[in-house]
């Protein structure tokens, strides 16, 4: 008996359909364009470098904007997800695995040997693929590509062609589609261009993308990026004024009137990926009780790493020069065990009950912290704190979260943990804001009554792992730390049970035993608290 | 402590097990024939679909169970001995009970038609006919047409899920309108024209005479009533309709009709049985409601009420103001309420439908009081509970068209119909 098997049931053979000429031509097109950059990669000399890389990305996107259009546009407008789990490539098969096995070998190179990309090193200049990408740096910035450059080009490339795609998907959802023309939006404008005019106006100014907040931008307060804004003057002053007002002001307001959706899926370029070229990967994500409690575990520790690795960055540096920064490492300390203190005080003391037995987790963590904290005032110098260089806590960091965590894992292994693996797991800012959605936000998905059929589409495609239907058929809202607020679960539900709101805080919470359409009185015995 | 015994392991049977549990020790046995756990029946054609695998339709993880101390059993109970409170079982097994609950659900209807139980005919209702149509219908290759006979709810999903396979269908339906004993004309009208859309060859007013064995005792094709004409297939889907699946009790002693006849507090003839969900027959029909209700909703709103009356608080089955949805293709279909297909004595409907022949709405109002009955809506989601309180209120419709985007439960962004609603409300109401 076949129950127990998590294969496809088709018997004849997983059969995704033979895809259409029009598919295999757009197909070819688009891997053409990507010939051309493993050409580059292999340094074949092309006659103009800016004429392929045109024709390159040119092609990749012809090529997807076909295969979107024969995919999507040939059918009426509604939910498109058949065939998802037949597809080797969108459920863990073969395909899955190959993509997975190039996307991770990619991250590992640009991030720890970028001179295979053809980087040139201490002012040489660069070959193979970079070099492809040279003229068009030199456009936008005057200076020779980096691998950087190469890949913000390539992401943004990405987000585009894959938007559309994603666009076509749901072109009956306009949730869907001003989402998408938002992530789209801010990665072209905030990550690739503003940032290369940018330099092109005052090369002393560091590489700024305005979205990117700390703590997802954990190098925001190294001391060679915050000098680099003090150095040049009022803008870059603004900069940092700009960078430190978002994350204590702009943001909270933001989420407590929407939700973290507001940065994780209409505006952070991670959740712009994962939403556009990670959508067909968002279904492999683990519903599990037992990831739900790996998840909370990872998350905040990683938060409070970063936390502590930043504090301890800055307090090694303020003491450098106390004309220059009017903190002085003490008042600096002081002032964030003080806001710790405040915001842990808030919480216990108005969201007390809401926390339940998490109570005891999140002392853990705040005296954990403030130990730390106290750690760092008794051992610090202006090199080391714990007794090791600050600037090794930094690079350790930067090394095992920022690059082998959010980049490596995050989105070389979509095709096997699925799309927000980073957000989901890793990201610390994803962990502040997921917070302060559970606690002071009017976000919530309110679910309908009692409609629910518990088919659990809702759960299957929900890229966080979330397993919404477990609440729908409760008829209890969806409050959630990590939910993104991609809006697909009510997308893919075919009974009108879920919605995205922003709502009044109260009765957001508001767990069911017995659902609306029962004898009211049954309802009102049974509910009671 | 006394020993529960339900068979039976979808919704009805497991909400009776999971309130038993909140409110009791009691031990629990659930017994299946069909799978190990609970999955979601509704969910079957996404499983075919590939928009999910089977164990995503399972909405409690394996663990659930042990740790609930609910005990499932794999089985096929053959005959209830209730004089000694036994069950006898297909493979020789006994189980004794203090307490029994039938949750055995339905089948689906065959109507005695000539070759309706050969190879490649099946109904499309439990996890064995998904294996079937696997077999039957893997792809367009091995099934080059399909014949749909029956056009209710099971009927249009099988079409759809035979449709993402590229594998063409005919759609018979007896009615001249797809569901329109159910729908009023409107809107099954635009049902009749999507299904069209979606190039499935829908065939109304059409019946089934014969379905035609090949040589090796397989379906090849099937006759029309109608027309005489001959339509070779390489698979039968009856989806006219299901009934209580109660063959097995028939010299049990316990009352059945069509299906298990049971009172208010859902207790049938036997002391300590109790039958809930799609077998049960209610001896008189609780309102506007069928006295067998074979849907979703009604079997879990059993399981609430009867976990009550075993614990010990005898609670009647008063279920509130009726409410049902579905899905027709890309068409999502909601209801609150009455609305019949033709209206009743002293009602009147008012039907809405948008110009991209996707949406419209049908409101029933009691004429001589302008009381509002009933609501369905079609590409439009509303609010279940908005509803259920302005039908508590008794509101009349034109409260309800006045206020009806407070009842709207459309995702952010999308265009509200209400002010057309309203605008072609109050242009009939002067006409009228």
């Amino acid at each position: 008996m076949s129950t127990r098997s998590n294969e496809s049931m088709s018997l004849a053979s997983p059969n995704p359909q033979d895809i259409s000429v029009k598919k295999k031509v757009a197909l070819g097109i688009g891997f053409l364009g990507l010939f051309i950059l493993v050409l580059a990669l292999a340094n074949v000399n092309f006659p103009s470098q800016g004429l392929f890389l045109f024709i390159s990305m040119g092609l990749i996107a012809t090529g997807t904007i076909l295969y979107a259009n024969d995919l999507y546009l040939t059918k009426l407008e509604g939910i498109k997800n058949d065939e998802l789990w037949f597809k080797s490539i969108s459920s863990r098969g073969a395909w899955g695995w190959i993509l997975g096995v190039i996307l991770t070998a990619f991250y590992i190179v640009l991030y720890f040997k970028a001179e295979l990309l053809g980087l040139g090193k201490d002012g040489a200049a660069n070959t193979g693929l970079i070099a492809l990408f040279d003229p068009l740096s030199n456009l936008l910035s005057g200076r020779q590509a980096s691998e950087w450059f190469v890949y913000g080009t390539l992401y943004t490339v990405a987000i585009f062609v894959f938007g559309y795609k994603f666009m076509l998907k749901y072109r009956h959802n306009r949730y869907q589609q001003l989402r998408t023309g938002s992530v789209m939006f801010f990665q072209l404008a905030f990550a690739f261009l503003i940032p290369e005019f940018m330099y092109r106006l005052n090369s002393d100014l560091p590489y700024n993308d305005l979205k990117l907040m700390w703590p997802l931008n954990y190098y925001s307060f190294d001391q060679w990026r915050v000098d680099g804004f003090l150095n040049t003057g009022t803008i870059g002053f603004l900069f940092l004024l700009f960078g430190i007002i978002s994350i204590f002001v702009v943001s909270p307001i933001l989420t407590y009137k929407y939700g973290k959706r507001w940065y994780c899926s209409w505006v952070c370029g991670c959740g712009g990926l994962a939403e556009t070229a990670g959508d067909p990967f968002r279904s492999l994500s683990s519903k599990k009780m037992s990831a739900w409690k790996l998840e909370r575990w990872l998350i905040h520790t990683v938060l409070v790493f970063s936390v502590v690795m930043t504090v301890g960055v800055i307090y090694t540096y303020l003491g450098y020069d106390p004309n220059k920064y009017w903190f002085t490492k003490d008042t600096f300390l002081l002032s964030v065990g003080i806001f710790l203190t405040a915001v842990f005080a808030v919480v216990m003391i108005f969201k007390r009950n809401e926390l339940g037995k998490d109570a005891k987790y999140g002392a853990i963590g705040y005296f954990v912290v403030i130990a730390l904290l106290a750690g760092i005032h008794y051992t610090g110098t202006t090199e080391e704190i714990f007794f090791v260089q600050a600037g090794t806590l930094r690079s350790a960091y930067g090394i095992y979260i920022g690059s082998i965590f959010s980049g490596v894992i995050g989105t070389g292994f979509y095709p096997i943990l699925g799309n927000r693996a980073w957000c989901r797991f890793g990201c610390p800012m994803a962990a502040i804001l997921g917070f302060q959605q559970r606690m002071f936000s009017k976000f919530r998905i309110t679910t309908n009554g009692g409609q629910c059929i518990s088919c659990g589409n809702c759960s299957t495609h929900c890229e966080m792992g979330i397993d919404v239907r477990s609440y729908a058929q409760k008829g209890e809202n969806i409050v959630r730390s990590s939910c993104v607020g991609c809006g697909v679960c009510s997308a893919v539900c075919p009974r009108g049970v879920l919605k995205l709101e922003n709502g009044s805080l109260e009765g957001r919470i508001n767990p069911t035993e017995v659902l609306l359409g029962n004898d009211v009185d049954l309802m009102s015995l049974v509910n009671k608290k | 402590m006394e020993h529960i015994v339900i068979i039976g392991n979808g919704i009805s049977g497991v909400t009776t097990a999971r309130h038993i549990r909140k409110l009791s020790n009691h031990k629990i046995t659930i017994i299946s024939s069909e799978t190990d756990h609970f999955f979601s029946r509704t969910a079957l054609m996404y499983i075919y679909m590939g928009h999910m695998k089977y164990e995503h339709t399972k909405p409690y993880e394996d663990y659930f169970w042990k740790k609930n101390r609910i005990s499932l059993k794999r089985g096929f109970v053959k005959t209830v001995q209730h004089s000694e409170k036994k069950l006898l079982f297909a493979n020789g097994d006994v189980m004794e009970y203090d307490k029994l609950v039938l949750a055995v659900g339905s089948k689906s209807n065959k109507f005695g038609w000539p070759g309706q139980d050969l190879d490649g005919v099946q109904g499309l209702y439990n996890f064995q006919d998904l294996q079937a149509l696997e077999k039957n219908a893997p792809n367009n290759e091995s099934c080059k047409r399909a014949v749909i006979v029956g056009g209710g709810l099971i009927g249009i999903e099988l079409a759809e899920m035979l449709h993402t396979r590229k594998i063409p269908v005919t759609f018979l339906v007896r009615e001249n309108s797809f569901w329109n004993g159910v729908l009023p004309d409107g809107e099954s009208q635009m049902i009749t024209r999507h299904i069209k859309n979606h190039h499935i060859d829908l065939r109304l007013a059409s019946n089934l005479k014969e379905i035609l064995a090949d040589d090796n005792g397989k379906a090849r094709a099937v006759i029309i009533t109608e027309t005489g004409e001959e339509l070779a297939c390489d698979l039968v889907g009856l989806t006219a309709g299901v009934s209580p699946n109660v063959d097995f009790l028939k010299d049990s002693g316990i009352e059945l009709g069509r299906g298990i006849k049971v009172n208010r507090f859902l207790e049938t003839n036997i002391e300590d049985i109790y039958a809930i969900g799609d077998c049960a027959e209610q001896r008189e029909a609780i309102g506007n409601r069928r006295p067998i209700e074979a849907v979703w909703y009604t079997g879990r709103m059993m399981g609430e009420t009867l976990a009550q009356t075993i614990c010990g608080n005898k609670t009647e089955y008063k279920p509130g103001h009726w409410f049902n949805s579905a899905k027709f293709f890309d068409i999502e279909y909601q209801t609150y309420g009455w609305v019949f297909s033709k209206p009743r004595e002293n009602e009147t409907h008012f039907h809405w439908k948008h110009q991209d022949d996707t949406k419209c709405i049908t409101i029933c109002t009691e004429v001589s009081s302008g009381k509002f009955l009933g609501i369905n809506t079609f590409g439009i989601r509303m609010r279940h509970e908005v509803f259920d309180r302005w039908l508590t209120e008794e509101r009349t419709t034109d409260f309800i068209i006045k206020h009806l985007l407070e009842a709207n439960f459309d995702p952010e962004f999308y265009k509200k119909m209400e002010p057309q609603i309203l605008l072609a409300y109050n242009q009939q109401t002067v006409n009228a």
